[in-house]
């Protein structure tokens, strides 16, 4: 799972008031290049919630990405670069997401979230 | 990508091995996937570049269709942990980058606006009635650019009006009718193959800035 994806993800159990971002556990990340395109990560800056972006790739071992960050730095090819390995490149293998409210975990394993519920959290 | 190239493309993936029922998990044909996102691509411009999610994916033929016309990113969600086994594989044989999560998609919470383009083949409703307008809710809310889904023809004017009364859509409109084979998976099928009428409909959503007017 990328970390695009991750910014896109709330924890889903019921009574949950602020379920975003998801805390990342570590135990497998793998780095796969993604051809480069300006373009779509222009686009994507104003949609990605910069915060969770930044601190989730720090928890992935990338600790290139500033706190903060503004449409200015769009501008720098090198803060492009460094955004583009954040949001596409780190994969989340194996480990899991932890809800920030409730301290559950959903497990990954093999890149993929398993975002089941159980009866009582529906 | 010429459309018969991408048709063969995906003429060549797994499909599942023995399909759920309560699920309704019928296989998305490679004649009807290739159309489908060809003319996503090729009429509207919704695939290429842009954050594609596959609902209810199943062995992924519609989401890796549309990293196949280059879609930045690729996202399939399934309930069902075997589908995203095949999927996760299909994926690799075509060196697909695709993020899968398993999920219930009534029960999933989404941030943000970040995916464009919702492609999928809702379960018809023919088990649990009403599946097929719940997962069309959800594309919509999840959508910022288009939802590409598939409806029995026999639904056409309830689809149409929910879309546009109740799901908050500008625009409905069923883009072509197409046979889909459903060969005989399951022993309730008496007939060999049983070929529904079904319409490729491409949904669009209210823009953010209409949505808060």
């Amino acid at each position: 799972m990328r970390l695009l994806t991750h910014n896109m993800l709330s924890s889903n159990i019921k009574g949950v008031a602020n379920g975003f971002p998801l805390k990342i556990e570590v135990v497998t990340v793998v780095e796969k290049e993604v051809e480069f395109n300006i373009e779509f990560l222009k686009k994507m800056f104003s949609k990605v919630e910069w915060k969770a972006l930044a601190e989730a790739s720090r928890t992935m071992g990338y600790t290139e990405l500033p706190e903060n960050a503004d449409a200015s730095m769009l501008d720098s090819d090198d803060f492009l670069h460094k955004f583009h390995h954040a949001l596409l490149e780190l994969h989340l293998e194996e480990g899991a997401l932890v809800c920030p409210e409730t301290g559950r975990k959903f497990p990954v394993n093999k890149g993929v979230p398993n975002m089941l519920l159980h009866e009582d959290e529906v | 990508m010429k459309l018969k190239q991408l048709e063969s493309l995906l003429g060549s993936l797994q499909q599942f091995s023995t399909p759920k029922i309560e699920l309704e998990q019928y296989p998305t044909g490679p004649h009807i996937a290739s159309r489908m996102l060809y003319t996503a691509e090729n009429s509207f411009e919704d695939v290429n570049s842009k954050v594609v999610a596959d609902f209810g994916c199943g062995c992924g033929t519609l989401g890796l269709a549309a990293g196949l016309l280059g879609a930045e990113s690729i996202i399939g969600l399934d309930i069902d942990a075997e589908s995203l086994e095949i999927a996760y594989e299909n994926a690799d044989e075509l060196e697909l980058d695709m993020d899968f999560i398993q999920c219930d998609i009534n029960s999933l919470n989404w941030r943000g606006q970040i995916v464009e383009t919702v492609v999928m083949n809702p379960p018809f409703g023919t088990r649990r009635k009403g599946a097929d307008m719940d997962f069309l809710s959800l594309a919509m809310k999840v959508a910022s650019q288009a939802v590409y889904s598939l409806h029995k023809t026999t639904t056409r004017e309830h689809v149409k009006r929910a879309a546009l009364r109740d799901y908050n859509a500008r625009s409905a409109e069923v883009i072509c009718e197409l046979r889909y084979d459903v060969p005989q998976l399951y022993i309730f099928h008496k007939k060999k193959e049983v070929d529904i009428a079904v319409d490729l409909w491409r949904f669009v959503p209210q823009r953010t800035q209409e949505r808060s007017l």
